[in-house]
């Protein structure tokens, strides 16, 4: 019993993985959940009408065009949100520094279904802001926001206390540290969490269906309205999001690596 | 060098580290700090490079008085060299990188002749065959060097060393040694705070004993560890040479 524990858990010892080994599991471990479907199929007795997908590719298509369009401005402009906020949190200015804290507190304590309702149907109704797009996009970027926030103020809070001792006695400016110390190190500590919250802003940009802005997962919910064909529908829609964030999260895994020796 | 500090205290949150330190020191050309752990010697180091602002006092170095605002403060930073215990180095930079960064940015010295003395400096110290390599890749003993080496490409007035080989093991602490030791027979000004009793007495010629916050005893080296004077002195070199 014992022998079989250390076998399953074997925390301290690195374990050497060759090509093969890796090749062989994960096809292994592929067949599996790929039988684990089919026999679900077959003993709902569920009749697979994969052709109704090509009738409707155009939805599929536009679906997944806007949910990169709407990631891909989502990220930028969390991406300053978040900057805004961390240097905020690091304030001396009691009401920035407190701003950017109960921002954060209320963002990562709230779901985001709750805040693009709120976001959509409160507020963007009373500023007269309908444009669902925008909206979308902001709403997204609001949320994702808080969390960039708290990768970006961990990078900075990781620099150590010496290292700033060491460039202020060098001469360096409060300016020059930053910019010549501090971020360039935050920047490379920083990329693999991004990458893995661009990830998440992909998969979350799916919520943003129930203000009807018509990205891959509205469409699909329409289409599904029209051919009744859930399974299929579903399948393409989960490989469709798997196709976005599989390589994005297996770039922020290389850079884990690459960053991990270097610093 | 000369060194004059008038009632010198310095207090974190109301507890006292330095207690009224009065100290007239003429013409030394290394001096050693030594004394118990949390008896006030890094703070001290710390005033003296600037980087920390004493509670009350003041501070004359070479007769000129410490500033106390932050922009004259910066500009005096510039014309010492400092080396803390580890960390000196940063470590996204290479070991030459580490020392023409502050030359250019901080001092307005041109790019290439900043990289020509920074490769003097590491070739005198034996170190140019590690120039690129990145801090993650030296050993404490060599980044310890290189950080001296970046103190030294400033054409520093004089030196702040603050136990730098306190985080090495003792075959990398002797190469740290030997290279300050040599900047002592090139005459360079230094202030060395050190539990390496032996180096600070074979090679510093004068020494400040502090314990609780407040100087106990100072002298030539020689005299202090020949004949220390005050019990807790007596006491600190016994515990310390006892397994010696």
């Amino acid at each position: 019993m014992q022998r079989i524990i250390k076998l399953l858990v074997k925390g301290e010892e690195q374990i050497q993985i060759n090509t093969w080994q890796k090749l062989i599991n994960i096809t292994l471990i592929s067949i599996l959940f790929a039988a684990f479907l089919v026999f679900s199929f077959i003993s709902i007795e569920y009749n697979l009408r994969m052709e109704t997908i090509w009738q409707y590719r155009s939805k599929f298509i536009s679906g997944f065009l806007l949910t990169i369009v709407i990631a891909f401005f989502s990220l930028i402009l969390s991406l300053a949100i978040g900057i805004i906020l961390a240097f905020a949190s690091k304030s001396r200015f009691l009401p920035l520094y407190y701003f950017s804290k109960i921002y954060v507190e209320i963002i990562r304590s709230t779901p985001l279904l709750v805040q693009i309702y709120v976001f959509f149907y409160i507020i963007g109704t009373a500023l007269k802001f309908e444009n669902r797009y925008v909206m979308g996009v902001i709403i997204l970027s609001i949320f994702s926001g808080a969390y960039i926030c708290e990768i970006i103020r961990a990078g900075i809070d990781s620099i150590d206390n010496i290292q700033i001792e060491t460039a202020r006695s060098l001469g360096f400016t409060f300016f020059q540290r930053y910019r010549l110390i501090i971020i360039p190190q935050v920047i490379r500590r920083i990329l693999p969490p991004l990458a893995g919250q661009l990830a998440s802003l992909i998969k979350d940009s799916s919520l943003l269906s129930i203000i009807a802005v018509s990205e891959l997962t509205r469409n699909v919910q329409e289409v599904d309205a029209i051919n009744f064909a859930v399974f299929e529908n579903y399948i393409v829609l989960t490989i469709l999001y798997m196709l976005l964030t599989v390589p994005v999260l297996s770039i922020s895994r290389r850079l884990e690596t690459k960053f991990n020796y270097e610093t | 060098m000369k060194l004059n500090l008038k009632n010198l205290n310095k207090s974190f949150n109301d507890k006292p580290v330095l207690k009224n330190i009065n100290l007239e020191l003429a013409d030394f050309h290394s001096l050693a700090i030594i004394g118990p752990s949390g008896g006030g010697k890094s703070t001290l180091l710390r005033i003296l490079a600037g980087l920390q602002k004493p509670s009350q006092g003041e501070v004359l170095i070479n007769g000129i008085k410490l500033a106390s605002n932050e922009k004259d403060l910066n500009e005096y930073r510039k014309t010492l060299g400092v080396v803390f215990q580890s960390y000196n180095l940063f470590p996204h930079l290479t070991a030459l990188e580490n020392i023409v960064l502050p030359m250019v940015h901080a001092h307005n010295y041109n790019e290439k002749n900043a990289v020509q003395r920074a490769k003097e400096l590491l070739r005198g110290f034996q170190l140019d065959e590690h120039e690129d390599k990145k801090p993650h890749q030296l050993s404490g003993g060599q980044m310890q060097r290189v950080a001296i080496a970046r103190a030294l490409a400033i054409d520093s007035k004089f030196l702040l060393l603050d136990e730098p080989t306190s985080a090495l093991d003792p075959e990398l602490t002797s190469e740290v040694l030997a290279m300050i030791n040599k900047l002592e027979e090139q005459q360079k000004d230094l202030i060395l705070v050190t539990h390496e009793m032996g180096f600070a007495r074979q090679s510093c010629d004068y020494i400040v004993f502090i314990a609780d916050g407040q100087v106990l005893e100072h002298g030539q080296s020689a005299n202090i560890f020949c004949s220390p004077q005050t019990p807790e002195l007596k006491n600190f070199l016994n515990k310390i040479l006892e397994w010696r």
